[in-house]
């Protein structure tokens, strides 16, 4: 499979600013793409529009060829976003975000170091870390050939960010998916990527 | 382990509550021959033992009575607050769903509705489809459904566009499961309360209205004709036949208001560990 952004420009209202302006790029399968560019340049619209959750306002991303926004069903791209406070519902517990993900292994699970006892719990009574182990999980199914990472790592501990990228990249490597990873520490991006975009 | 803990003593609250209006409501149906009963031989008696509301001009028995209205007065309040409930649950879901044009229109309703004085609105209602029972319980029915209707509307605009619907969507889950997995959660807690909450006042609505004489007829021995009639003893000195009915209907009331409110922490997950 291959993603692609073809000439893609972009803007939230249709009188607002250009965020993004004839962006092309293109994602194998296997292949990990670091995002590097300046604050409110854009990157996390980038993986908005290729996750699908934003029609590109010119030009299109193409997932094998078919525009990633009207993909029904389980949308094989799949985006862990910034705060996973927001992306977790405050009234369900925390067993229905891995429910919700597509088949989500055991062995994910554990390698996220997601504990049994915070399954039960509200996402009100966990930390942001523990939150995001959930969200990344969850973006872990089965049918997952695209990671979005946008900005994963940012609010944690260092020893917590290593444990996460070690079992993602590993996690990644084995099954041969392709990562689109946002960060603004190089060291992050040199370490876990194959390839370095900068947005300018 | 604490074995007594916040959580607790709201369940018991919103029990005991739940008990008495319960029990009044029961009670008030089955003095309604005793509330009726006239007696001129023990008319104008002073709260005792054995009247504990005291009697009336007319010999009635006061505590009977206010039961009687009382009961009346939380079935009609919560037939009204029921209707109520539902037409504010239909028209958000359809405002925050059905496009912009249906939108603009049921706000300009609600705008328009809460524009109006409640009560002003209550009784043009009420006296329109001719008073008595039905005038009362259409009225209050439909002048009390709008600020329910703008928060449901609100919270499921607000929801349709939050992150986690978006993903789930992304994950491919029907538009089915998130409005019975996503949205209705968020709803369940807003429509309970604000049902219970619409409660007193309805009932409160319900008796001004009666007092005002634009609602149910004076046979009935509801709480606003109670009070009215006894307005025009008071002067006389028969202090008892306002104050218990009215002490009465203010405790209902209060106690509508403890229900919602432990019922809305009780269901709050932020308050899971009070």
């Amino acid at each position: 499979m291959v993603l692609q952004a073809k000439n893609v420009s972009f803007r939230y209202k249709d009188d607002g600013p250009w965020i993004l302006d004839n962006v092309s790029f293109e994602v194998q399968e296997g292949e990990r793409i670091g995002l590097r560019g300046k604050s409110g340049i854009g990157k996390t619209t980038l993986c908005r529009l290729l996750a699908g959750y934003e029609k590109p306002t010119s030009g299109e991303v193409l997932l094998d060829g078919k525009p990633v926004s009207a993909i029904r069903g389980y949308c094989p791209v799949q985006m862990i976003w910034q705060h996973p406070e927001l992306a977790v519902n405050p009234r369900r517990r925390m067993r229905t975000v891995l429910e919700e993900g597509d088949r989500v292994s055991d062995r994910t699970v554990e390698g996220l170091g997601i504990e049994e006892a915070w399954k039960e719990r509200f996402p009100t009574e966990l930390s942001g870390g523990e939150l995001q182990r959930f969200c990344i999980a969850r973006a872990l199914g089965e049918r997952t050939r695209f990671l979005m990472a946008d900005e994963i790592s940012t609010m944690l501990d260092l020893i917590t960010q290593s444990q996460i990228w070690n079992f993602l990249l590993d996690e990644v490597k084995k099954r041969n998916l392709g990562l689109v990873a946002v960060s603004h520490s190089d060291a992050l991006l040199e370490r876990i990527c194959t390839r370095i975009v900068e947005i300018k | 382990m604490k074995t007594w803990n916040r959580r607790k003593s709201m369940l018991l609250w919103l029990v005991l509550s739940l008990f008495f209006l319960i029990i009044i409501t029961v009670s008030g149906s089955l003095f309604s021959e005793a509330a009726r009963t006239t007696d001129f031989s023990r008319k104008n008696l002073l709260p005792c033992f054995r009247y504990p509301f005291g009697t009336d001009w007319m010999g009635r028995d006061m505590f009977a009575r206010t039961l009687k209205g009382l009961s009346m007065s939380i079935l009609i309040g919560t037939l009204a607050a029921g209707i109520s409930a539902v037409i504010a649950l239909i028209l958000g879901l359809c405002a925050a769903t059905l496009g912009k044009r249906a939108d603009s229109v049921i706000t300009w309703v609600i705008d328009l509705i809460m524009g109006i004085p409640h009560l002003l609105l209550l009784i043009l209602i009420s006296v329109a489809v001719g008073r008595g029972l039905k005038g009362v319980v259409i009225g209050v029915a439909f002048t009390h459904w709008t600020s329910l209707a703008r928060l449901i509307r609100a919270e499921v605009l607000q929801l349709k566009e939050s992150t986690y619907v978006r993903i789930a969507g992304k994950l491919g889950k029907s538009r089915w499961y998130v409005a019975v997995h996503h949205i209705l959660p968020h709803l369940i807690p807003q429509f309970a309360v604000g049902l219970v909450l619409m409660f007193p006042h309805a009932i409160l609505h319900e008796a001004s209205v009666t007092f005002l004489g634009f609602g149910l007829t004076s046979e009935q021995p509801a709480i606003g004709i109670i009070l009215s009639e006894s307005m025009k003893y008071l002067v006389l000195g028969k202090w008892w036949l306002a104050l218990f009915p009215g002490l009465a209907l203010v405790l209902t009331v209060v106690l509508f208001y403890l229900l919602g409110e432990n019922l809305r922490r009780l269901i709050d997950p932020n308050s899971v560990h009070e």
